[in-house]
């Protein structure tokens, strides 16, 4: 993985094939990681990746609902065999709660992207305001040097709108936030695991050792 | 309310809480108030001053190797800290409790590249079960609760603990207590009631079953367990490296050594039984030979406490997560009492193939000189075989699991996954500490003697009673082997320039004795087993033997060669 944990239309991801030429069954997973609010905790999660040979497409790390307990989102390229592994290696490190792997119709996800663009470009090319309105953009600024556009979507949406705005040489800036994603499924499994660990915790008469 | 003390005297009542009584290490500028704490504590705590920090790393772990409880290293920041690494990785991969604590600079210097700092807690993260930071004298008990905590339970293995040095000087209040619960930290999974069935019919209906015997079971405490499963049933079994003790070597049901030197009989029959049943081993590739072909006509079942060994190498069938100590009587339970006579018989053509062309000449050669087999063998019978088992790595290693015989339990200590040589000596000193009533030997070769040879010294002064037998054959063995073998006999710096050891145990004062003719083998090993405290034994071994039979790389588990001519053909 490289120190960009997004990613980065300047370097384009090369096609599934050609990343893992040994199997044919290579797609895209989203792996969702909880961990206890520790310091070190994310190293040792990327670590596993590496480990691996696994190129980190996308990482976004934040908060989740439960106080004290990381998020993290991770989609990378790879088999169901390699991915069902390293969901347990993850699992493994002492301070990671829960660990699952999912394919892109189990999930809902959404991705932000921050486009800034050379005002003078945007005056002389009407094209350019046309593709932001197609595409959904938001003018967040203009200013007299540049203008700056949101959007949200799927991340083949805000890499279409990078695609377009680059095809107008009116580029200056991109960013992706990276995937953040919810799961469709109707069971809370980190919620599950919390509630038996604490019933454990209970009947074990244990301090609770965070 | 209770005293303020300083981080540092919380860390010795820490360790005294958690039933540590010796330790291995060797000070240095960011752990000085540690060891000024010790200074008081002389009484209750056995340090052992080692001559070099990777050895007080390896010594831990001979010492828990042996001894079933986890060893603890104590050294200083930056250089004393990155040379335990290799000890710490070699604990990873074979599963042994270590805590090693290391000296850090204070927390307002870290990140500044001050004197003799280095970030350890990073590099070590991949190689230890869990490595943290303490910052503060208030952190330490936690810190070294959860870290017995974590390296003695489940799946044991290294943790480090970074402690910096204001934290060591701070005042803070010692809390006796101690951690056997972390909310995300599941030690022994849950075993679902379904695969104890499951596994009991699948052995119940098998006709060739084969068990492979691993160090879980001797870190599970199921020696005996293990024992009546096998019996009920007329399981043969077979044992990696790591798990050659956890079965009497003359048990009936006892097949040999798996892997790439192991016997004929287990890797041959690997590739014929219709049920393999893994018992806390982890399917290396020194174990299964080439993996494509491995055991692909037999049924797999895969007893473990580490559910992220299920399916990693090799997909089983069935997979009983849990403690073997449970899992495996509730298995047997269930199990129907068998003989599996004809299949247990089958293995004894290619134990007579092997006893004959391979074991014969190497343990009762009737000429030349004197060859490693045969002194190990006989040391291990002079022994009563009931020694503890160090070895260093190469053919010395090898040579030690393949002719030592055990009755005893705990009395395999090496470096199985990492292969480290210079673990030898270090881990001998540690296991003499493990197992005080117990003999120790050590069996290394000249190579490897020289990577740690500076322990001698800890020997000196702890006269520690280890029986170094070193196996001298003037070469890196295991490599010339595979030159001789695999690179057309080209030995690129495998030839060993060697001291005069006589001289150098002299200079330690160790008593050494060097044998050459097999008709002073036997006297020799008595002489060092008779002598209290540490002996050298230089055994001058044949310069070009082969470890035998050989499992070449790359090939099917029971595509073996019983002499290095095969090989040719």
């Amino acid at each position: 993985m490289t120190g960009n944990h997004s990613t980065s239309p300047h370097t384009p991801a090369p096609a599934p094939a050609e990343k893992q030429p040994a199997g044919n069954d290579t797609k895209l997973f989203t792996i969702i990681v909880f961990s206890e609010n520790l310091a070190g905790v994310l190293n040792s999660v990327t670590n596993v990746f590496t480990r691996r040979q696994l190129n980190i497409e996308s990482l976004n790390v934040s908060a989740s609902a439960y106080e004290h307990i990381h998020r993290y989102t991770i989609t990378t390229y790879t088999d169901e065999r390699t991915i069902r592994t390293v969901v347990k290696q993850l699992e493994k490190k002492i301070d990671v709660l829960h660990a699952q792997y999912f394919t892109n119709d189990e999930i809902f996800i959404m991705d932000q992207a921050l486009y800034k663009i050379a005002t003078a470009k945007l005056v002389e090319n009407r094209e350019i305001s046309k593709a932001i309105r197609l595409h959904d953009g938001k003018i967040v600024e203009v200013n007299s040097t540049y203008a700056i556009i949101s959007k949200e979507g799927l991340p083949e949406e805000t890499l279409a709108l990078y695609e377009k705005l680059k095809s107008f040489d009116c580029l200056l800036q991109y960013v992706s936030s990276g995937v953040v994603a919810v799961t469709k499924s109707l069971r809370e499994p980190l919620a599950e695991f919390l509630y038996l660990r604490e019933e454990e915790r209970r009947a074990m008469e244990k301090p609770l050792d965070l | 309310m209770t005293q303020k003390i300083t981080g540092a005297e919380i860390l010795m009542k820490a360790l005294l809480d958690e039933g540590v009584k010796t330790l291995f290490g060797y000070p240095g500028g960011a752990i000085m108030p540690v060891y000024d704490a010790l200074y008081d504590y002389r009484d209750r705590l056995n340090h052992i001053l080692v001559r070099h920090e990777q050895a007080a790393a390896h010594a831990a772990e001979g010492f828990a190797r042996v001894s079933g409880q986890t060893g603890v290293c104590l050294v200083t920041s930056g250089p004393g800290a990155t040379n335990t690494i290799t000890g710490i990785a070699d604990a990873m991969m074979d599963s042994t409790p270590i805590v090693v604590i290391t000296g850090q600079v204070g927390t307002q210097m870290l990140g500044s590249d001050a004197f003799q700092e280095c970030d350890v807690v990073d590099i070590t993260q991949p190689i230890t079960k869990w490595a943290y930071q303490i910052r503060s004298a208030k952190d330490v008990a936690w810190a070294v609760h959860r870290a017995f905590y974590i390296a003695g339970s489940g799946r044991p293995g290294p943790v480090v603990l970074d402690f910096a040095k204001n934290a060591q000087l701070e005042m803070a209040e010692y809390v006796h207590g101690n951690i056997d619960f972390i909310r995300s930290y599941v030690p022994v999974p849950a075993t679902a009631k379904s695969s104890i069935i499951q596994a009991a019919d699948m052995i119940n209906a098998a006709k060739r079953p084969l068990v492979l015997v691993g160090q879980g079971v001797e870190l599970g405490n199921a020696v005996d367990e293990l024992r009546a499963f096998l019996e009920k049933a007329g399981l043969p079994a077979g044992c990696t490296i790591h798990g050659l003790s956890a079965l009497p070597s003359d048990h009936p049901l006892n097949v040999g050594m798996l892997g790439m030197h192991g016997s004929l009989g287990s890797n041959k029959k690997t590739q014929e039984c219709d049920l393999l049943i893994a018992v806390g081993m982890r399917f290396d590739d020194r174990i299964t030979g080439k993996l494509e072909t491995y055991a692909r006509q037999a049924k797999k079942i895969h007893f473990d406490i580490d559910p992220a060994e299920i399916n990693k190498n090799v997909e089983v069938e069935l997979a009983v997560l849990g403690d073997c100590k449970q899992t495996l009587p509730a298995v047997t339970a269930l199990l129907k009492e068998a003989e599996h006579t004809e299949w247990r018989e089958s293995f004894r053509e290619w134990d007579a193939l092997e006893q004959q062309r391979v074991i014969e000449p190497q343990i009762h050669p009737a000429e030349g000189p004197l060859k490693m087999g045969e002194v190990v063998r006989r040391v291990s019978e002079l022994t009563g075989d009931k020694a503890v088992m160090v070895t260093d790595v190469g053919q010395n290693q090898m040579m030690a699991a393949r002719y030592f015989r055990f009755t005893q339990r705990r009395s395999v200590v090496t470096s199985g996954g990492m292969g480290t040589m210079g673990y030898g000596l270090p881990a001998a000193i540690g296991a003499t500490f493990g197992a005080p009533d117990r003999t120790v030997c050590l069996f290394l070769g000249d190579g490897g003697l020289q990577m740690t040879i500076e322990e001698l010294g800890t020997i000196m002064e702890q006269q520690s009673p280890v029986k170094i037998v070193l196996l001298n054959n003037n070469y890196l063995g295991n490599v010339r082997q595979w030159q001789q073998l695999f690179f057309r006999h080209r030995y690129s710096f495998t030839p060993m320039m060697n001291p005069d050891y006589e001289k150098i145990a002299q200079a330690y004062d160790i008593p050494v004795r060097t044998v050459t003719d097999r008709a002073d083998l036997d006297e020799a090993i008595r002489e060092m087993i008779g002598t209290p405290g540490p002996f050298l034994l230089q055994a001058a071994v044949m310069e070009e033997d082969n470890v035998m039979p050989m499992c070449c790389p790359g090939h099917d588990v029971d595509d073996m060669i019983l002499t290095s001519e095969e090989l040719s053909h």
